[in-house]
């Protein structure tokens, strides 16, 4: 990006607005790498927020906005890294204090910071009320029974349930929701100022992310706080944010009120963000899956992305999953005895036609992905049940037997890295399955993977290549080539583009479902993003704790969501309209929980009424 | 918490009676070993070697054996050496325990309290001239054999200096019975123990160095920093709590190892006749009975101290007392 325009805003606040909490002129960060080169990420960055004011900071990936948020509050690495520029925080200049008068005086006091990691930011080994007291006493030293009362309060305050009984648990006790608000309250523990929130809901399920957002809204307007929220995420932003700063590789591109930002862009990186964004509720009246518009990156226009050319073939399902149930034991005591079950999948049914993608939507622990391992018995634990391919019952194969059918049935995990062998050139890991299960010479083999590199959208060239020199969405294309080169009929893309940035997420949907049109081939797709799930879809199931709660047309389920978790589910979803940015979420923290359940539990029996054609909704 | 320490306890149980099994095949039945030849010394007629095979039970079956020994050593107490007739083993190795466990207890003390501040001093200086210094030093000290700094320490201490206003307290060679006077039990060993704990103080010191400087990349201690702990707070409360626990553990296999005999070469050093030097003794003629009791002896310490360090390891990390 060369163009650098100048916001008036960052340097003269409108007049009549109150006097900014903090404003940043001119930042720049730079690291030093390992041969001593200072390899600058943030170039000059501007902005400020004032009070009860919240700005987002928005980019993708190595955009520069987390190291903004770290340069901030001078938690870098001084002997690595460089920061210059002027950052004012509530009066002080931040660059230029001792490390001693930042402690003394910003952090955790004027300004408080939360992370995107719930589940590794509090310590493991002390109890949260440890550390909430702590965050209370480092600032301001009171009374040990006084500051138990002020952490009871704060755990009260961010809404967790029996505040004062969990007082002394260890944060492995609590849920990731539960531990982001405790992180939250320890923020709190001071009146800062500013919140600092780097991603806060990322890692959390989105029902959860809905109650965490909303809690923020509802403790900003209280405490007056300004708020300095970075995600990558278009439907927090405008769910959340006054105004709008847009990253792109370490400089500001655009910036403006939230509203304007996202009805107006004028930057053609932020147009080409804005339409990769899968918004809830954009696929209603399109009767089939709808690739994603194609941008051109130089412009920013997006041409309108066609709809799947191919129907599924519905006569005699491809796949078809009958009671299919997966328990795993949970041992305890002195003799390492069954104590209890986990139910992970129970009495999970479908059916996958050709050329169809069937959705399995739920929250973390629901069972989808073991429903996913289960079907190619890659999941442990106890299964029963039925899996027919065509005709074949695959839960009675013999080992041998069941690795060739796999073949019929491919993967595409989640983390492209960690599944991709790092020592194997690209060519490799592609030939592998092919040679493994004879389906040709060798020659064909590369021929075949070079095919498929380049439907793929990489270069055959690129065979040569080892993993890390490929970037993410690179990895997963890779991935995607490796399923194909044994030609699957049926494949399982578990998480598969949860972890990709946006723009690239719409890139590896569209070529799912350019790879559905020319081959025919069914998906059973698994993911907790809803607004994706939408786009893909024929079909969606939606599972909670280890039962599928509804299943339908995709259409339906979306419009017309019967069961009570659907709803909840679909009514969490952040979606990226700033007309909803005043919308309250009224429910109270929900706490999710593994279907543990004793050795002598019996599964109630479940009966499904058909809510319309197809759409099938179990009833409580 | 009851379960775990019993289960704990129990499975120590187990251990020992492993190794007690594993130790009287080794000695008794490997094919080739004959303990009645040994013991009947070189060029014995025959018959004497069936005299002493009956005359030590040597000639009943294995298991009987045992048995035997088990409660020889055990129940009764009166187990004898096959080499020095009459010589009871139990008493001898009672008597040789204090002198170990004095010299071992003491030196670390010295190398958990030194160590731990080696490595916390370093972590904080990281890369800067104190961090360099120290772990200059410690290198030395992992790289300089105990034998060797021992006898240097003798050498000053007992002969070029001892007569300086120096090193004129330092009592001769041996050990000195805490009943008998602790003064005296505290001055023969002070130099054992600086000369043991050397090689621990820079080993643990590496160590926790490394750990600290690890868990410093961990979100947790970002979070501490973000809320406003001083640097000390954020260091001592926040990420040595967390590294110390691969060190305790370490602590607990090397203190049973040292207390089990592995003391042996500064025991010789410093002429302390503990269980190291008795062990050594014992393999030299091959006293059967002697190395049976000794090396029970040291797998109980060796047992006991990981129990311990386990025990301790959960009071550490509350992560630990979930199953």
């Amino acid at each position: 990006m060369t163009e650098r325009p100048t916001f008036p805003m960052a340097d003269h606040p409108t007049p009549g607005a109150p006097s900014p909490i903090l404003s940043i002129r001119n930042l720049r960060v730079a690291f030093q790498g390992a041969r001593g080169a200072w390899n600058e990420v943030v170039h000059g960055l501007s902005l400020t927020v004032a009070a009860g004011e919240t700005v987002a900071l928005v980019g993708e990936s190595g955009s520069g906005k987390s190291v903004t948020s770290l340069a901030l509050m001078r938690l870098l690495d001084p002997a690595t890294s460089r920061i210059t520029g002027q950052v004012t925080l509530d009066g002080a200049e931040v660059l230029s204090l001792s490390e001693a008068e930042m402690v003394a005086r910003v952090r955790g006091r004027i300004a408080a910071m939360i992370f995107q990691e719930p589940m590794t930011s509090l310590h493991p080994i002390y109890t949260v009320g440890e550390q909430l007291i702590e965050a209370l006493c480092c600032h301001r030293p009171m009374p040990r029974a006084e500051a138990r009362r002020a952490a009871v309060a704060l755990m009260e305050r961010v809404r967790i349930p029996d505040a004062a009984r969990r007082l002394d648990d260890y944060p492995h006790a609590f849920s990731g929701g539960m531990r982001q608000r405790v992180m939250i309250a320890m923020a709190l523990a001071s009146r800062p100022k500013l919140l600092i929130a780097d991603e806060p809901t990322t890692a959390l399920d989105v029902t959860v992310q809905g109650e965490i957002l909303s809690l923020l809204k509802e403790l900003q307007e209280d405490y007056g706080m300004a708020m300095l929220f970075i995600t990558h995420d278009m439907g927090v932003v405008a769910e959340m944010a006054d105004r709008t700063v847009v990253m792109l590789r370490g400089d500001v591109v655009e910036e403006g009120p939230t509203a304007q930002v996202f009805h107006a862009p004028r930057a053609p990186y932020t147009r080409a963000l804005l339409a990769s964004v899968p918004a809830l509720g954009s696929m209603r009246g399109e009767p089939v899956p709808l690739r994603f518009p194609a941008i051109d990156p130089a412009s920013g226009a997006a041409t309108p992305g066609l709809p799947l050319a191919r129907q599924p073939d519905l006569g005699t399902p491809l796949l078809e999953v009958r009671d299919l149930v997966n328990r795993f034991d949970v041992r305890g005591g002195l003799l390492r005895r069954k104590v209890a079950r986990v139910h992970a999948v129970e009495n999970v049914s479908f059916a996958i036609h050709p050329a169809e993608t069937l959705a399995l939507v739920g929250e973390s622990g629901c069972g989808k992905s073991t429903t996913g391992r289960s079907i190619i018995r890659l999941a442990g634990g106890t299964s029963s049940g039925s899996v027919r391919l065509d005709a074949t019952e695959l839960f009675t194969l013999s080992p041998g037997r069941l690795r060739l059918q796999r073949r019929e049935i491919q993967m595409i995990p989640q983390d492209p890295l960690a599944s991709l062998n790092p020592r194997m050139t690209i060519g490799e890991a592609l030939v592998e399955p092919f040679l493994e299960h004879r389906m040709g010479p060798a020659a064909e083999a590369r021929a075949k993977a070079a095919r498929l590199m380049d439907q793929v959208g990489l270069s055959p060239a690129m065979l040569e290549r080892f993993p890390h020199e490929f970037s993410g969405g690179q990895r997963q294309r890779l991935c995607i080539a490796r399923a194909l080169m044994l030609d699957p009929r049926v494949i399982i893309a578990d998480e598969s583009v949860s972890a990709l940035d946006v723009s690239v997420k719409a890139q590896v949907v569209n070529l799912l479902l350019d790879i559905q049109e020319r081959t025919g081939i069914a998906f059973l797709f698994i993911s907790h993003d809803i607004a994706v799930v939408e786009r893909i879809s024929h079909r969606i199931a939606v599972m909670y704790q280890g039962e599928i709660v509804e299943i339908g047309p995709r259409a339906a389920v979306m419009e017309t969501p019967q069961h009570p978790y659907t709803r909840r589910l679909i009514e969490a979803v952040a979606v990226p309209d700033p007309a909803r940015r005043h919308l309250r979420r009224t429910q109270p923290p929900s706490e999710l929980m593994n279907p543990i359940r004793p050795l002598d539990f019996v599964p109630p029996e479940r009966r499904y009424r058909e809510a319309g054609p197809g759409h099938f909704v179990r009833e409580d | 918490m009851l379960a775990v320490i019993l289960s704990r306890l129990a499975r120590m149980v187990v251990v020992m009676v492993g190794i007690s099994v594993i130790t009287f095949l080794i000695f008794f039945a490997t094919p080739g070993a004959d303990p009645a030849a040994r013991i009947a010394g070189r060029n014995a007629a025959p018959e004497t070697v069936t005299a002493v095979r009956h005359d030590f039970g040597l000639d009943r079956p294995i298991w009987v054996q045992y048995g035997v020994m088990m409660r020889k050593m055990f129940v009764t107490g009166d187990l004898t050496s096959f080499v020095n007739r009459g010589q009871k083993i139990v008493p001898t190795l009672t008597a040789a325990a204090p002198v170990t466990l004095s010299l071992v207890a003491g030196a670390a003390v010295l190398w958990m309290a030194l160590g731990a501040a080696t490595g916390i001093i370093a972590a904080a200086f990281k890369d800067r001239l104190p961090d360099k210094i120290l772990m200059g030093v410690s290198m030395m000290a992992v790289a300089m054999p105990v034998f060797w700094v021992g006898e240097m320490v003798n050498l000053v201490t007992q002969s070029r200096l001892h007569d300086t206003w120096a090193f004129s307290w330092v009592p001769p060679l041996g050990y000195v019975p805490l009943s008998e006077s602790p003064a005296r039990w505290f001055l023969a060993l002070i130099f054992p123990w600086i000369t043991l704990s050397f090689l621990y103080i820079g080993l643990y010191g590496r160590m926790l160095r490394t750990g600290i400087i690890e868990t410093y990349q961990e979100d947790y201690i970002r979070t501490a920093r973000a809320k406003g702990l001083t640097a000390r707070r954020v260091l001592l409360k926040h990420a040595t709590r967390a590294a110390i626990i691969p060190v305790v553990i370490m602590f607990g296999m090397d203190f049973g190892v040292l207390v089990g005999g592995a003391a042996v070469l500064t025991e010789v050093v410093f002429g302390l006749n503990g269980v190291g030097r008795l062990t050594y003794q014992a393999l030299k003629v091959l006293d059967l009975p002697m190395i049976m009791a000794a090396v029970l002896y040291a797998s109980f310490f060796v047992v006991l101290a990981n129990a311990v360090v386990d025990l301790l390891c959960i009071l550490i990390d509350p992560r630990l007392r979930r199953k």
